[in-house]
């Protein structure tokens, strides 16, 4: 049991990212005291359902206005470290601004940090973090050495989030900032929600990719018809997404979304290293690809090898006709 | 407007990766490539430069003199390349890299420093903001659409729900997504040109910096050890030849899905 874990916890309108509870949960496992950081409206209201995933006390920097967070947060934590000494690990989301945190904070402790971590264990020496190499093939595993917190960068998925009603809210401390500075120049002028219909990717049980083998923008209409018709979500690989069919919200891979569905269903998607770091964890998958030799097929229960524009209709034709 | 553009060297990500069995650390012996990711962050560079007038430095830190990635963007049209080669520097983390292009970006006196999200074989995605923080400046990270007016930068920047649209004067950071434009293949005039154009290569002295200071001996962290993940059971394969989907139907039923 180490002393003491941080947490970044990303939260919106009081209700904290995925990610950030599996995090806490985990640390919640790991170390005796549970900490975490949280900015934006309504942080403070996060404080029950983190408590109940095991944190003890959390750090409200407050509203940021129209300011981006990474510098702002890297402060806090730095200045918080200089007063009560590092904790053994700081754990971050692998968030679009949790990268940027782990980054600066980094620069700022002179630390380096540990990214796509997908598992930690407690073992003699310390924290040892497992990472998913080449497509997840390969795991490697890796520690700190030397003074200071371990920086964690963990993907999402990686911990089962675990709450118990019965803990205590986190006591939440607000934390008052400095003025901002240079590195704070960015200024955000407007927020923009692209909506999307269904259950969130990310929670899907069942989810419905097209990729480039489908042929034109056109014919993804048949991906979010399937996933409709099995109560699931449409999702895309990226070559789809750089192509502007669908946005960049419905990209599963590295570099977008993990998902862990039910079920997966992969049509005209080779299977490419960086797309499989996304999904690979799917409890089944599907996949439809007229190639036989596509990567896909190496990871999937049930490969049809065809062309996905004719499978795809009868697919959907026989799901209508019992619906 | 001095423009500094990261760009990272790497293996051919076609071949498979390999790993020395003693140090964990990636075999580079194979051909090296301009990597894909940073093709985006020099097309953007060579962009903003037409626009805002100035001049675009690709900067590498790469074992061995290795030059052939950099060659790329100088044929796609940057005027000079900046490459940082040190024995010393051997097990270079994303700490270190940074501090390395921290050096350069000031000793070329960038104004704008461009580079990807992340790279393809180390995918940290840390790299550029850790320089940000290093230089002190601003980050835009995760830039889908990038725009230079009138000296300010308009990003709309990737979020987990859309895009947020930001505003920035430079000096500034901006890591772009791929897709954030068309990447130009390089003409066979640019390859030719490329030859002639300047490519400045420094050695950890030539920065004044040190080894210990760029954290290479002791930096902080280690690999402790590789293996196979487990590997999934093989599936079934069935060729469609009319009734392809009744497969699917099959197996959904089975999984309770339907
Ligand atoms: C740094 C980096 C990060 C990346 N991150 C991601 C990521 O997050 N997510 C991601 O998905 N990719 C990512 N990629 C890109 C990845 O390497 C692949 O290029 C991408 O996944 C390919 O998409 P695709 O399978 O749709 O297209 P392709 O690779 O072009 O495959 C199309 C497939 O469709 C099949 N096909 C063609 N016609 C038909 C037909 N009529 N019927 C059935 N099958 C057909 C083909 O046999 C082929 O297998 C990343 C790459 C890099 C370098
Ligand atoms: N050795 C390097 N030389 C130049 N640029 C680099 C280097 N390593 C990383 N970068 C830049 O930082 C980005 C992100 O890299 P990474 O943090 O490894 O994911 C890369 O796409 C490059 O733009």
């Amino acid at each position: 049991m180490m002393d003491r874990i941080l947490v970044v916890c990303e939260q919106r309108d009081g209700v904290p990212s995925a990610t950030v509870l599996e995090l806490v949960s985990a640390a919640a496992n790991l170390a005796t005291a549970v900490e975490g950081v949280t900015w934006g409206p309504g942080g403070a209201a996060a404080a029950a359902v983190l408590g109940a995933h095991g944190l003890a006390r959390l750090l409200d920097l407050g509203d940021l206005g129209d300011r981006l967070p990474a510098p702002r947060v890297a402060d806090a934590l730095a200045a918080r470290m200089a007063g009560e000494g590092p904790p053994a690990a700081v754990l971050v989301p692998m968030s679009y601004d949790g990268r940027d945190v782990a980054a600066r904070l980094s620069a700022r402790l002179d630390r380096p940090v540990l990214a796509n971590v997908v598992g930690l264990r407690d073992e003699e020496g310390g924290l040892v973090s497992e990472h998913e190499i080449a497509g997840g093939a390969q795991l490697a595993r890796a520690r700190f050495t030397g003074p200071g917190p371990g920086i964690f960068v963990v993907r999402p998925k990686s911990f089962a989030p675990a709450s118990d009603p019965s803990r205590p809210p986190a006591t939440v401390e607000a934390v008052a900032l400095p003025a901002p500075g240079p590195r704070d120049a960015v200024e955000v002028v407007a927020r923009h929600v692209e909506e999307r219909t269904g259950p969130g990717l990310e929670a899907a049980s069942v989810v419905v990719a097209g990729g480039r083998g489908l042929g034109d923008q056109a014919r993804y209409a048949r991906v979010e018809r399937l996933a409709e018709l099995l109560h699931g979500a449409p999702a895309a690989s990226r070559a789809i997404v750089d192509a502007g069919w669908v946005p960049y919200a419905y990209q599963v891979g590295q570099t977008g979304k993990t998902v862990k569905p039910d079920v997966y269903v992969a049509c005209g998607i080779s299977g490419a290293t960086q797309h499989l770091i996304g999904m690979k964890g799917s409890h089944h998958v599907v996949a439809i690809n007229k190639d036989p030799a596509a990567p896909i097929f190496g990871i999937a229960d049930l490969g049809v090898v065809g062309d996905v524009n004719e499978v795809l209709p009868r697919l959907i034709a026989a799901l209508e006709a019992e619906a | 407007m001095q423009i500094a553009v990261c760009v990272k060297q790497i293996p051919d990500p076609g071949d498979p990766p390999r790993f020395d069995a003693q140090t964990y650390r990636l075999d580079r012996s194979g051909a090296i490539i301009l990597d894909d990711s940073d093709a985006y962050s020099v097309e953007m560079a060579l962009r903003l430069a037409e626009v805002a007038g100035g001049e675009v430095t690709a900067v590498s830190v790469a074992p061995d003199g290795e030059l052939s990635g950099l060659r790329t963007a100088l044929a796609m049209g940057v005027q000079r390349a900046v490459l940082v080669s040190d024995p010393a520097l051997a097990g270079l983390d994303a700490l270190g890299t940074a501090k390395v292009l921290a050096a350069v970006a000031r000793r070329v006196g960038a104004e704008l420093v461009l580079a990807a999200t992340e790279s393809t074989d180390g995918y940290t995605g840390t790299v550029p903001v850790q320089l940000a923080e290093l230089l002190a400046w601003p980050a835009l990270s995760f830039a889908r659409h990038v725009e230079l007016e009138d000296g300010l930068l308009r990003v709309q920047r990737q979020t987990e729900a859309g895009y947020d649209e930001l505003r920035c004067p430079p000096p500034a950071v901006v890591t772009v997504t791929a897709g954030v434009v068309e990447v130009r293949y390089p003409t066979m005039k640019g390859i030719l040109s490329a030859r002639s154009k300047p490519v400045d290569q420094l050695s950890l002295a030539d920065l004044d910096l040190e080894a210990a200071e760029v954290g290479v001996l002791g930096a902080g962290q280690e690999v402790v050890g590789i293996e196979d993940a487990p590997v999934r059971a093989a599936g079934t394969m069935v060729t469609d030849d009319g009734t392809g989907h009744v497969a699917v139907l099959e197996a959904l039923r089975s999984w309770k899905v339907i």
